[in-house]
C-alpha cells in the first residue's frame, strides 16, 4: 500500500510538469504579440527590442518556459496587465471564493445525491426509483447557468426572498458565517450543486443495485439479519466506487463554477478568468488555470490515495 | 449473406435454419428495432428530429425575420400578436431567433463531438494497437490534458484563442479528445490479444487490414456510446461558452448568445430572458435520453 502512494505520487510529477506546458502554452496559443497590451502603438523599433528583453520574450521558448516555471515555483505568477498587480494576489482570494462556493454546492449535492441514490438502488424499479432516475437525468442535462437565471427569476426577482448576486451585503467579498452571507451563497450553491448531484444519483443507485444483487446480501438476509444492518454492510461495499465518483465531481466543480459565477457576479476564479479574458489579462487567466488545475490534480491524487485506503483491494496499475 | 441464400437452396433440413439467419438483420438492425421499441427514445428522436430540421429549413419555418429590430416591440410576453414567443431586447421575434439559433448551437455541440471521436478515436486505435512506446507517448499526452476540469480547460482555450465560433470548436475538440481516446484505447489494447486477431496475422493480414476488419468494428460499439453520451455535454458547454460571449457575436442568432444579451432584461421580462434556455435543455436533454436508449439497446453496462 505504501508502494502504491509512493508510486501515485510520482505519477503526479509528469502530470503536473504536463499541466505547466500547457498553462505556460496558452499565452503563445493567444493570437497577436503577447506585448501588444503592453507596448505604446507609436514604440520604435528599438523600444520594442528593449520591452522584448525586459520580459524575456527574445530567449527560445523553452528556455522562456524555464524561466516562467523558476518563477512560479517561488510563487511569482507574473504581473496583471490591467491592474498592475502581481497575478498571485488577486488569483488566491478569488480561489478561497470558488472554494466557498464548491464547499457549499460539495455539501448539498453530495448529500442529495448520495441520499436519493441510496434509496432508489434500494427500491430498484419502484416509482421512486423513477423518479430519482428522472431527477438525475435532468441534473445531468440542465444547463446549469440558466437554472441559475431562472432560480434569480423566481427567488430574486418575483418572491425577492434572495440577493441575485454578490458575495455578502453591499458588494463585500468577505465572508463570515452569518445568515447575511449565507443568503448570497444559497442561490449559486444549488445551481452548481445540481449537475454533481444528479451525476452522483445516478452511479450511486447504480452501484447499490449491483451491490444487493450480490451473493453476501442473500446470505445475511437468510441468516435473519435486520434491513437496517444489511444496509450498512451494502453501504460498505458501495463506499469506494462512491467515493471516486464524488471526489471527481468535487474537483470538476472548480472548473464548472466559472458560469454559475457569472450568473450571480460570485467574486471566485470564473468571475476573474472571464474579466481576464475580455480584458486580454493573459497572465491573470494563466494564473488562474495553473491555481486550479493543480487543486485539480491534488485533489484527483487525494481520492485516489483515499481510494485505496478505504478498499485496499484495489491494486492499481 | 450471399452465403446465407446459396445454403438455402442447396441444403434440406439445414436450409431453413439458414434462411433464417438470413433474414435476420445484422447486430445494428436489432438495435436499431430495440431503439424503435423505447417510447422515451422515439419520443426524444421526434423532437430532435424536428428540431434539427426547423434549424436547417429556418428561412421557411420561421415566422419572421431574426434580424429585423422594432424599437417599439420590445420584450413582448409571449402569445403577443404576431409574435408567438414575444420579442427580445432589440424587438426580434424570439420564436424566430430560437429556430434560426439552432443552426449555431446545434452545430458547436455536435460538430466537437464528431471530430473528437475521428481524432481521439483514431489515436486511441493507433495507441492500443501499437503498445509500447507509441501507447506511452499518446496517452500521458492525454493524461496531461485529463488533469484539468473541462469545463476550466475549454473556457481557457477559447478564452486564450479569443471570441469566434471556430476557437470554440477548437476549444470543444480538445476538450473530449482524451475520453474517448482513452476509450478506443482500452477496447483496443483487449481486442488485439484476441485469437482472431493473431490468426489474422498468421495467414498474413496486412496491419491496416487487421485494424480495419478486425479491431475497428469492435472498438466503434464503446466509442460511439461514449460519444452519443457526450453530445448532451457538449451542447450545454457550447452554448455556455456563448453564454460567456466568448462564441458567436451578436447579432447572429444562438441560444446561449440570446441568453446573455437578453440577461439585461432579467428585471423587466424575466420569462423572455430564460426562454432561450429552454431550448438548450430540451435539446441536450433529448440527447442524453437517447444516448441511454442506445446505450441498453446496445447492451453495454455502464
Amino acid at each position: 500500500m505504501l508502494f502504491y502512494v509512493i508510486r501515485r505520487l510520482l505519477y503526479a510529477v509528469p502530470i503536473t510538469i504536463g499541466v505547466t506546458i500547457v498553462c505556460f502554452s496558452l499565452i503563445h496559443l493567444a493570437p497577436g504579440d503577447p506585448l501588444s497590451t503592453v507596448l505604446p502603438d507609436n514604440a520604435s523599433p528599438e523600444v520594442a527590442a528593449q520591452i522584448r528583453a525586459a520580459y524575456g520574450f527574445d530567449k527560445p521558448l523553452p528556455i522562456q518556459y524555464l524561466v516562467w516555471l523558476g518563477n512560479v515555483a517561488q510563487g511569482d505568477f507574473g504581473v496583471s496587465v490591467q491592474s498592475r498587480r502581481p497575478v498571485l494576489g488577486d488569483v488566491l482570494p478569488a480561489v478561497r471564493n470558488t472554494m466557498i462556493l464548491a464547499f457549499a454546492a460539495v455539501l448539498l449535492g453530495f448529500s442529495f445525491g448520495i441520499l436519493a441514490g441510496a434509496v432508489a438502488g434500494h427500491v430498484e424499479g419502484s416509482l421512486l426509483d423513477k423518479a430519482v432516475t428522472a431527477f438525475a437525468i435532468t441534473g445531468v442535462s440542465v444547463p446549469h447557468y440558466w437554472l441559475g437565471l431562472v432560480l434569480v427569476v423566481v427567488f430574486a426577482v418575483n418572491l425577492g426572498m434572495l440577493p441575485a448576486m454578490g458575495m455578502g451585503p453591499g458588494g463585500q467579498s468577505g465572508f463570515t458565517i452569518d445568515w447575511a452571507h449565507l443568503k448570497h451563497l444559497i442561490l449559486p450553491a444549488i445551481t452548481l450543486a445540481v449537475i454533481p448531484a444528479g451525476i452522483i444519483a445516478r452511479s450511486v443507485r447504480a452501484t447499490v443495485a449491483e451491490v444487493r444483487k450480490r451473493e453476501f446480501v442473500s446470505a445475511l438476509r437468510a441468516k435473519g439479519m435486520p434491513r437496517p444492518r444489511i444496509f450498512l454492510h451494502v453501504a460498505k461495499n458501495a463506499a469506494p466506487v462512491v467515493l471516486a465518483v464524488s471526489g471527481l465531481q468535487f474537483a470538476q466543480l472548480l472548473g464548472g463554477s466559472i458560469l454559475v459565477e457569472m450568473v450571480f457576479s460570485w467574486p471566485g476564479t470564473g468571475f476573474l478568468m472571464n474579466s481576464a479574458i475580455f480584458t486580454r489579462d493573459l497572465p491573470v487567466l494563466q494564473g488562474t488555470i495553473l491555481v486550479l488545475s493543480l487543486f485539480f490534480v491534488l485533489i484527483n491524487l487525494i481520492v485516489d490515495v483515499l481510494q485505496v485506503v478505504f478498499d485496499p483491494r484495489i491494486k492499481r496499475a | 449473406m450471399a452465403h446465407a441464400t446459396t445454403d438455402t437452396a442447396l441444403a434440406g433440413s439445414y436450409g431453413a435454419a439458414a434462411a433464417a439467419a438470413a433474414k435476420t438483420p445484422g447486430y445494428w438492425g436489432g438495435v436499431w428495432r430495440k431503439l424503435r421499441r423505447d417510447p422515451v427514445t422515439v419520443v426524444c428522436m421526434a423532437v430532435v428530429l424536428l428540431i434539427v430540421l426547423a434549424a436547417i429549413f429556418a428561412p421557411f419555418v420561421a415566422p419572421n425575420d431574426p434580424y429585423a429590430t422594432s424599437m417599439t416591440r420590445r420584450l413582448k410576453p409571449i402569445g403577443t400578436d404576431g409574435h408567438l414567443l414575444g420579442t427580445d431586447e432589440l424587438g426580434r421575434d424570439m420564436l424566430s431567433r430560437l429556430i434560426y439559433g439552432g443552426r449555431i448551437s446545434l452545430f458547436t455541440g455536435l460538430t466537437p463531438v464528431f471530430l473528437a471521436t475521428l481524432i481521439g478515436g483514431g489515436l486511441g486505435l493507433l495507441a492500443g494497437y501499437f503498445g509500447g512506446l507509441v501507447n506511452t507517448a499518446v496517452m500521458r499526452t492525454m493524461d496531461v490534458f485529463y488533469a484539468f476540469p473541462s469545463v476550466l480547460l475549454a473556457v481557457a482555450i477559447s478564452g486564450a484563442l479569443g471570441a469566434g465560433l471556430l476557437n470554440v470548436l477548437i476549444a470543444l475538440t480538445v476538450v473530449f479528445i482524451p475520453p474517448i481516446c482513452r476509450i478506443a484505447e482500452s477496447v483496443t489494447t483487449q481486442i488485439r490479444t484476441e485469437d482472431y486477431v493473431d490468426a489474422a496475422r498468421a495467414t498474413g493480414a496486412s496491419t491496416p487490414r487487421i485494424i480495419g476488419t478486425h479491431i475497428l468494428p469492435n472498438v466503434l460499439g464503446p466509442v460511439f456510446i461514449y460519444a452519443s453520451s457526450l453530445i448532451s455535454v457538449s451542447i450545454v458547454v457550447a452554448s455556455g461558452l456563448a453564454f460567456l460571449g466568448l462564441g458567436v457575436s451578436p447579432p447572429q442568432a444562438d441560444w446561449g448568445l440570446m441568453l446573455n444579451t437578453l440577461r439585461q432584461a432579467i428585471y423587466i421580462a424575466p420569462v423572455n430572458a430564460v426562454v432561450p434556455g429552454v431550448m438548450i435543455f430540451i435539446t441536450s436533454m433529448c440527447f442524453n435520453m437517447m444516448s441511454d436508449g442506445l446505450r441498453s439497446a446496445m447492451d453495454v453496462k455502464d
